[in-house]
């Protein structure tokens, strides 16, 4: 099982990681340990493997700071559901192959610390006795997250999403 | 059908009419990585691509800007492996004083008109002040284009923010910023490039400011029309004017006229009143700086103000010049002696505090007027400070005071 744990609007980079935080400041520190660590300390420390990030409009608004994403795959975010994602959030999120899924449904039926079950595969959370369908992602952002992540998808295609095969 | 200038840019580096939606693969003539971010860039391209060397060392250039000088040995370190990394890859890069990376791009005019100008950094939308397609992006995106010379976009929407009229006294391009902060709202430009129209007249700093502050709307480019002072400044290609029938997702209107000297208030940059609703309210740190106000106009405005005054006892009057050139000019007219006269303190051309790395963090509770472009919770120290945004000339009466003031009340 996964736990949920659920925020409000507008979460900036500045609350996932703060500059202060960054491995830039602090070389010799696992940068997940940092998540979320002022904004909701308790996620920095309990958060496990596989849990889920439930969140309203704007996550990952503010800062380009990928360290804010690389801390969060760190610990093994399965997945993000958000009413909507700021532009270099989604695109850092995809690059570094963490799923996410523009679901306000799935949002507003999301409890905070609710156990789920999250299955990618077959595109679906499993909240008790409900069935919650996840969205179709973008084609090019299924490609990326296919292969993990846009090093990986880089390497194994020698192109880019929307590029023809050379 | 016409074309906005994000499409006209984007169009022009694809080799093919593009519209908004349209993914397009493109080589930018620019790729800018700042101190913070450029080891990492480095590591990824090296160890997880496994590429020795950037594809074109004339397309990248560095900045040592957001801690700046080094604050500890690990930072240090960092960035002597940069510099070690330019030379032996041949870019160029501005060192530690120089200034802050989007100041620099456009002061040396590497940022121009029509180019596509990207940048680990969010505030790259700062580069659209010229007309240049400027956007940020995280670091594997970065060390991806230094690998491969080229990377991909969807080509944005765009909203157009038409500005009728002149500033009144006390308002200025900030003012605008955090106006259009509250009408689009912290995400109502996401994905979308926001495209100024009405501002012929205004010159490149005001412009520069109300670039740098897209970002803060969600945009991905917020660009204006390469006129007026940047076109006697700058080479424009022919190629690229504002089209009359250019598509735009949504437009929005800003009347000047009646425009006030407009605060963003603790902790979310849309949440933005006219000065009348928070004047009187205490502050400890006033901050005058940053990509968004840091230049020789905002100083000297700030100067104006505090001439033969003395900045309020019990506050603490940071400047934090945005480049080594602005600061010189300041320094040559009277316009520093003005404000060292009246009790501020100056630190080194860069980001300066705006992070809270370095050179100003804020301690608990501490509350603290930057002329910056982001307040939010924590953003410049402890969790429990508190940051409210405003132009520069607000930021200087309010030195004076140690309440928010408005300018035209002194």
């Amino acid at each position: 099982m996964a736990k949920v744990w659920k925020f409000g609007a507008d979460v900036d980079t500045d609350q996932i990681v703060p500059g202060r935080y960054a491995p830039y400041m602090r070389p010799d520190a696992d940068v997940g340990q940092a998540a979320f660590i002022e904004a909701r300390p308790e996620f920095a420390q309990n958060a496990q493997p596989g849990d889920l990030i439930v969140a309203t409009d704007n996550f990952g608004c503010g800062s380009s700071r990928e360290y804010a994403v690389e801390a969060l795959r760190r610990r093994q975010v399965g997945a993000i559901i958000a009413n909507s994602f700021a532009r270099i959030f989604f695109r850092n999120a995809l690059n570094l192959g963490i799923p996410l899924f523009v679901a306000p449904d799935l949002v507003a039926a999301l409890q905070d610390g609710q156990e789920v079950t999250l299955d990618i595969p077959n595109r679906r959370v499993i909240a008790g006795e409900d069935v919650l369908p996840l969205p179709e992602l973008p084609h090019f952002a299924q490609e990326i997250l296919a292969e993990g992540g846009i090093v990986p998808y880089v390497k194994k295609y020698g192109r880019f999403p929307g590029e023809e095969p050379a | 059908m016409g074309q906005t200038l994000s499409e006209q840019i984007l169009s022009h580096a694809a080799g093919r009419p593009v519209r908004a939606g349209d993914l397009v693969v493109v080589r930018p003539d620019v790729v800018m990585s700042h101190d913070s971010l450029s080891p990492s860039i480095i590591k990824i391209m090296q160890e997880e691509l496994g590429v020795a060397s950037v594809k074109d060392p004339a397309q990248l250039v560095m900045v040592l800007d957001h801690v700046s000088p080094a604050s500890t040995v690990g930072v240090a370190n960092q960035q002597n492996q940069v510099r070690r990394f330019a030379r032996e890859q041949g870019v160029r890069l501005f060192e530690v004083g120089r200034g802050i990376c989007h100041q620099v791009l456009v002061e040396e005019q590497i940022a121009a008109p029509g180019k596509i100008v990207l940048g680990s950094d969010s505030h790259s939308t700062s580069y659209g002040a010229v007309g240049a397609f400027g956007s940020g992006m995280g670091s594997t995106d970065i060390a991806l284009i230094w690998a491969t010379g080229r990377t991909w976009l969807r080509v944005p929407e765009t909203v157009r923010v038409q500005v009728n009229g002149r500033f009144r006294p006390g308002a200025d391009a900030k003012d605008l910023s955090l106006k259009v902060c509250q009408v689009l709202t912290i995400a109502g430009a996401n994905y979308a490039a926001v495209e100024y129209h009405g501002l012929e007249w205004l010159p490149l700093p005001g412009r520069q400011t109300l670039a740098s502050m897209a970002v803060e709307v969600g945009a991905k480019v917020g660009i204006i029309p390469p006129e007026g002072e940047v076109a006697e400044r700058f080479s424009v290609p022919e190629w690229l004017r504002v089209d009359p029938d250019a598509e735009y997702a949504r437009t929005i209107i800003i009347d000047l006229e009646t425009l006030e000297p407009q605060i963003a208030l603790p902790h979310e940059v849309d949440q933005v009143v006219d000065i009348s609703q928070v004047a009187g309210t205490r502050v400890d740190v006033i901050f005058l700086g940053t990509c968004t106000n840091g230049r020789y106009e905002d100083l000297r405005q700030a100067a104006e103000i505090l001439r033969g005054r003395q900045v309020a006892s019990g506050v603490r009057f940071l400047i934090t010049p945005a480049s080594s050139r602005e600061m010189t000019r300041a320094a040559e007219d009277g316009t520093l002696a003005a404000l060292l006269s009246a009790g501020a303190t100056l630190t080194t051309p860069g980001c300066g505090p705006c992070m809270g790395r370095h050179q100003g963090t804020l301690g608990d509770d501490d509350v603290c007027l930057s002329t910056g472009n982001r307040n939010f919770k924590g953003r410049m120290g402890a969790p429990t400070s508190k940051i409210y945004l405003s132009s520069p000339a607000v930021a200087a009466a309010t030195a004076l005071t140690g309440v928010i003031t408005d300018p035209r009340n002194l």
